[in-house]
């Protein structure tokens, strides 16, 4: 597919670039490996090849049903799940060096737990590549898909807190030793029912009535769909005491409704609500604790982390914040050399705060680039947003990119100390496998847009796919080609 | 291992990961301009109002009514439009009546719409502009019987 003249499919740029990543990785396993065993083992370059090999199975299955998709996604995104896998890699032999163990397998422990969530992540992407040839699909099962996320979003909420909370969040469900982070799935399914349901209202929704200082506001009757979200993701914070999700959930829609309508008073009224509630959950922390209680925690906490009443309290002290905070500090502006610093000074090293443990290691230069890394997997997302030509494409793509860079913002805010934290995972990076899977999804969804997006009209493909279908995009107008 | 290599190890590896930054960067950059250069666009001379159009009465039949919209450049030329009562919006969205391939249309780029037996070729805010012929619309304007309407690189005109 990639011969048709005069088409760019760039697939050859996407595995050139997915070389170089792998290259990165193997580069971060060998400099640890000198850091840790004051030698470079001959087979340091193993975890990068096995999970090179996984990305390039992926890179095959999209040139062959993506052909057209954007090249940067996928090696930018495999450069992260690599530097993930390895930092974990790194975690597991300084665990293995201290405890005086033999040094784990490349399919043991954290790291080979990861590589293997990674596997089931890419099949997962490619089954999904493979079955969802065209992303206009999707909008038909709207309504169950928005059933369904919402049904996600509840179960942790209502589960007992010893099937469901861990760290104070009550975001999992715990099935044994298998723990679900069913939000992350939830995250999909919404965006494709928001984007549905956006598409169909968004005339109604950007009508305007009143004009203040520039800005159309809505008329009163139309913010109910907002103020329903606001109340759903108010609930997320109270009963699954989590602010990052429902930051999460009710952002993706204030966003897609932005997106949908053009009208930048939503983003207005979207901030006043979330912000209000957030400041009103927070005063009703401190007068009446109960559901709120954990909240205003945290909130305590990012306010002054330093404080002795907030670093020596019982439970939910700031000791992962500080020891996170001193952990970038120590890093400075060039970190310490992956292999060389002390990430387990910080609690929680393998998930929530994997950003502080890695940014020991390679410093501000370094987290920098990755989260460049990061902007340009969200930039891409919504330049597929920008080129699709269909609404609902539009909607799904920019709401995905989003949420993706919305979830990096929050867990990283989080960490730095910019808002309260909360326990999102950063996407790639930490350990967990609700999480890569997810996320994955979300990038084989943004890999079928983008594909849609840069696709020539006519191509040979799509000739052979059959008759074309009458261009229901016509609606009511009677047409007919004329053959020249 | 000698502090040596360790630091350049260290320093390598930060190094390297800025240039698959730039790299990547270099790749979208590519991809940039790797499309909608290859025609140059066409457009008239800025300020040139929809007035000249009184200026070219050649074409113009007047006293029949427009009875199709009939797409005479661009990807979708030879598509035809039977035309009613309803107005017609023209654009790269999806819900347009007539939906346009085209690099220089916006989403919602211009509406047809009949008053009195008359259309009206209107501009709805896109990046590019309509073109009337030579001139720009700028407001409502009435279309004339064969006067090419101009969005991008496709060209329509009204038929009897």
């Amino acid at each position: 597919m990639s011969r048709i003249r005069g088409l760019k499919t760039r697939r050859n740029a996407e595995l050139g670039l997915l070389v170089f990543a792998m290259l990165l990785v193997a580069a971060f396993g060998a400099t640890v490996e000198a850091n840790q065993f004051d030698e470079i083992r001959a087979n340091f370059w193993v975890p990068a090849g096995l999970i090179g090999i996984l990305f390039f199975g992926l890179h095959m299955v999209v040139r062959f049903t993506a052909p057209f998709a954007d090249p940067v996604l996928l090696p930018a995104v495999a450069l992260i799940n690599g530097i993930g896998v390895a930092f974990l890699r790194r975690l597991d032999l300084e665990n293995a060096i201290a405890n005086k163990l033999a040094i784990p397998g490349f399919f043991a422990e954290t790291s080979g737990r990861q590589l293997a969530w990674t596997l089931l992540s890419l099949i997962l992407a490619a089954v999904l590549l493979l079955l969802l040839r065209d992303h206009r699909v999707v909008s038909r099962y709207a309504y169950t898909l928005g059933l369904v996320g919402i049904v996600l979003m509840m179960i942790p909420a209502v589960l007992p807190a010893s099937l469901s909370e861990v760290n104070g969040a009550k975001l999992w469900i715990r099935l044994g030793p298998v723990t679900i982070q069913p939000g992350e799935f939830a995250k999909l399914a919404l965006v494709s029912f928001f984007a549905y349901y956006l598409v169909r209202k968004r005339e109604v929704l950007s009508l305007a009535s009143h004009r203040v200082l520039g800005v159309d506001f809505p008329r009163g009757r139309d913010l109910g769909p907002v103020l329903t979200v606001w109340l759903f993701s108010l609930l997320v914070l109270v009963f699954e005491k989590d602010l990052g999700t429902a930051l999460l959930y009710f952002g993706l829609f204030v966003v897609t409704l932005y997106v949908a309508t053009e009208r930048s008073s939503w983003l207005i009224i979207g901030l006043v609500l979330f912000f209000g509630g957030v400041y009103v959950a927070y005063l009703l922390g401190e007068t009446v604790g109960g559901p709120f209680a954990n909240f205003y925690d945290r909130a305590e906490i990012w306010l002054d982390p330093f404080a002795a009443k907030n670093y020596e309290r019982e439970s939910g002290n700031s000791y992962q914040l500080v020891q996170g905070l001193l952990g970038l500090g120590t890093g400075g502006l060039f970190g310490t050399g992956p292999g060389a610093g002390s990430p387990f000074k910080v609690p929680e090293v393998r998930t929530d705060f994997i950003f502080a443990g890695l940014g020991e290691e390679i410093g501000l230069f370094g987290l920098a680039a990755l989260l460049i890394i990061y902007l340009l997997i969200v930039e891409r997302g919504l330049h597929a947003a920008l080129a699709v030509r269909d609404s609902f494409g539009k909607l799904v793509a920019g709401g995905l990119a989003f949420t993706l860079g919305l979830q990096v913002f929050v867990i990283l805010g989080g960490i730095t100390g910019l808002i309260p934290l909360t326990g999102q995972t950063t996407p790639f990076l930490s350990a967990g496998g609700s999480s890569l899977m997810a996320n994955w999804l979300l990038i084989a969804m943004l890999l079928r847009i983008s594909d849609a997006a840069r696709r020539p009209a006519n191509t040979p493909a799509e000739r052979a796919s059959g008759p074309k279908k009458a261009p229901t995009q016509l609606h009511g107008a009677m047409t007919e080609v004329i053959k020249p | 291992m000698p502090e040596f290599v360790l630091t350049v190890a260290r320093f390598g590896f930060l190094i390297l990961l800025w240039i698959f930054v730039f790299t990547v960067v270099g790749v979208i950059r590519r991809d940039l301009f790797a499309g909608g250069r290859t025609k140059s666009i066409v457009a008239s001379p800025r300020g040139v109002g929809g007035a000249v159009l009184q200026g070219r009465p050649a074409k113009v039949k007047r006293g029949k009514a427009a009875r199709q919209l009939v797409v005479t450049a661009g990807n979708l030329a030879g598509t035809r439009i039977t035309l009613g009562e309803a107005p017609i919006t023209i654009g790269r969205a999806e819900d347009s009546t007539l939906v346009i391939t085209d690099d220089f249309a916006s989403a919602r780029h211009a509406r047809l719409v009949p008053r009195e037996g008359q259309w009206f070729v209107e501009d709805l805010g896109s990046t590019n502009g309509t073109y009337l012929d030579r001139g720009k619309v700028s407001g409502p304007t009435p279309v004339p019987l064969g006067v090419p309407i101009r969005i991008g690189r496709t060209s329509l005109e009204l038929r009897p």
